[in-house]
């Protein structure tokens, strides 16, 4: 990070210096530092990749597709054959959940990427420049979160029929004001840092100011809240598929598994009911978990606030 | 105070017309769709001169400027226009059904408030007790768990052992309170737990930050009972993040009772939206949007006027 290297040598400072680590090295000291120091969020952080891995690898982790339907194995509890069991189209559910992660990860993490995407740039902007650009954005963002953000997505996903990349856009769109005044308020401190003065006083332009002083220093910022969006995100997807606005069948999705259809065979193969709504809760768990750990860890300061 | 409590209440105007005006583009200029389209379409009839003939009663005629002044003019007269199906006001079943959304939602919220603080104070006073571990790890699973799951498991599991399932037919509350009750309980603590989680946290840091102040040290010094310390000095002083938080909750309380209005068939605002988004039925899509938002915006009011009391600086400023 540029503030590491403007900082005064530690040699200098009468300290031992520290053996400084790059690369592969350096980043599996800092995950072996961060597991002493946050185990909880470390165990979130190692859950999620196990969860992206089986999303990812989904079709050479299970020999059944999603869609497959077996119907001399229907409603069957779980079983060597189908680890989780079947629903009431004999279709294998730990397949289903697979895929159901895959997709629904899949929408969330787009989803988030875009939200911050749009949460960074306008923070920059506004936060950069201050002035009538700033109290403009300011009265947008605030006009913007005091939307009912879940009611508007029913409505616009419920007209404009559900496909994967309606979601992502819209779920991104309407999560990203929320994240705009936590990054701007980092980018208004670092603003006034002397290293931002500096830059200026050497003649750097704006944009070479915002791009290679501030984005690097407020970007773990944005990696934290990315993190705390991602387990909001994932349960508004769920929300979403629960009632009927998710992604299309015969695609599966976590939330939509709860309800329609399976409701009414839950009752003779409760698994059906239990592995989604599982899944769901520990993805969730995780990302806060793991995000107050990077919280603690990237900036003691912000211990607290959301 | 007065002048405060007007002020705050001129601010919340603008966001209210930009509330209208979001509303409006979204379901006239982002929906592709025409409704009164859909309508004929659905009914299997191809009629265009009706179909003008209907778009000119209903005012959605003309540039898009001046079909939002006619919309919000008539909805400052109270007039929310008329669902395309039922043909009856939406102002008339708003009447019928806001008070249900309405004793779910607060209900909710109150549940959340009366036991996130004293547990939250409770874990920070017994910091890193048991008691402690026990409600911070509650608190980030009532967060993560999806209210709409619990109540699946609720219902597949009730119907398994108990042989027990929501009743079907709504008991108005005025009509047969007990009966009502009976009914949206279960709603109301199932929506009341999620925000829990994000309180209980937040209630925890704030005492444990204003425990270690100098007046609290004197409070105890002085000999006050350690229950008038932390209603009265502890509590108190914490009480601005916590209101905040609390208002950050509403818009995922509302969303929850569109969630559990359709679960437990509860016949509320939320319902009539779910059910208006199926057919685009526009002026009901229009009023139940503007109806959850302006929630909010009277929830950020509330919010706001009781910063003024909590903190004297805030209404002098």
């Amino acid at each position: 990070m540029a503030s590491e290297s403007n900082a005064p040598s530690a040699a200098a400072l009468g300290y031992a210096p520290r053996v400084q680590r790059t690369g592969a090295t350096g980043a599996l000291f800092g995950l072996g530092r961060f597991a002493r120091r946050k185990p909880l969020g470390f165990a979130g952080l190692v859950f999620l990749a196990v969860i992206g891995f089986g999303a990812v690898f989904a079709p050479l982790l299970t020999s059944y597709g999603y869609a497959d339907t077996d119907f001399t194995a229907r409603l069957n509890g779980p079983s060597a054959a189908h680890y989780f069991g079947t629903d009431n189209l004999g279709r294998d559910l730990f397949s289903r959940v697979l895929y159901g992660a895959r997709v629904s990860l899949g929408i969330s993490f787009a989803a988030v990427l875009l939200a911050k995407v749009i949460a960074t740039t306008v923070a920059l902007f506004t936060g950069y420049y201050g002035g009538w650009i700033d109290k403009v954005g300011q009265r947008f963002v605030d006009l913007a979160i005091a939307l009912p953000r879940l009611i508007i997505l029913i409505t616009l996903i419920g007209l404009m029929g559900p496909s994967v990349s309606t979601m992502i856009i819209l779920v991104g769109l309407t999560n990203a004001p929320s994240s705009v005044r936590l990054i701007r308020s980092a980018v208004v401190s670092v603003r006034e840092e002397p290293y931002i003065e500096a830059a200026r006083a050497l003649g750097a332009t704006d944009r070479r100011i915002i791009l290679q002083h501030l984005l690097p220093n407020i970007f773990h910022i944005v990696m934290f809240s990315a993190t705390v969006t991602l387990g909001a995100v994932i349960l508004i997807v769920a929300s979403l598929g629960f009632l009927g606005y998710g992604v299309p069948p015969p695609q599966p999705d976590l939330g939509a598994m709860l309800s329609g259809t399976g409701l009414t065979y839950m009752r003779q193969n409760p698994w059906m009911a239990v592995w989604p709504g599982t899944v769901i809760t520990l993805v969730v768990f995780a990302f806060n978990v793991l995000g107050d750990a990077l919280r603690d860890v990237l900036d003691p300061r912000l211990r607290g606030s959301r | 105070m007065a002048k405060y409590v007007a002020q705050r209440l001129l601010l919340s105007i603008p966001t209210l017309i930009g509330l209208t005006l979001v509303v409006f583009f979204v379901l006239r200029v982002v929906i592709p769709i025409d409704a009164v389209d859909l309508k004929f379409a659905s009914a299997g009839v191809s009629d265009p001169e009706k179909a003008k003939e209907l778009r000119e009663e209903l005012g959605i005629t003309g540039p898009l400027a001046v079909q939002y002044l006619r919309w919000a003019g008539r909805l400052v007269s109270g007039d929310f226009g008329k669902s395309f199906y039922t043909g009856r006001t939406v102002a008339e079943e708003l009447i019928l059904r806001v008070p249900t959304s309405l004793e779910v939602g607060l209900g909710a919220l109150l549940i959340t408030i009366v036991i996130a603080i004293p547990v939250g104070i409770l874990s920070a006073v017994k910091q890193d007790s048991f008691a402690d571990y026990i409600s911070r790890g509650g608190a980030i699973l009532f967060y993560a768990i999806p209210g709409f799951w619990i109540a699946t498991l609720i219902l597949v599991f009730s119907s398994l052992w108990f042989n027990w399932a929501p009743p079907t037919e709504y008991h108005d509350l005025w009509v047969d309170p007990w009966a009502n009750l009976k009914q949206v309980a279960l709603p109301i603590v199932l929506l009341g737990l999620s925000p829990i989680g994000t309180l209980i946290r937040l209630v925890r840091t704030q005492v444990l930050e204003i425990i270690r102040q100098d007046y609290v040290r004197t409070a105890r010094a002085k000999g006050l009972p350690s229950r008038t310390v932390y209603t009265r000095h502890v509590l108190r002083n914490s009480l601005l993040p916590i209101v905040t938080v609390i208002g950050l909750q509403v818009p995922n309380l509302v969303a929850g009772t569109v969630i559990f209005e359709q679960v437990f068939v509860l016949p509320g605002v939320g319902r009539y939206l779910l059910d208006a988004v199926q057919r685009l039925d526009l002026f009901v899509l229009m009023a139940t949007n503007l109806f959850f938002g302006t929630l909010i915006v009277m929830a950020n009011l509330a919010v706001d006027v009781s910063y003024g009391f909590i903190d004297p600086r805030v209404r002098l400023n």
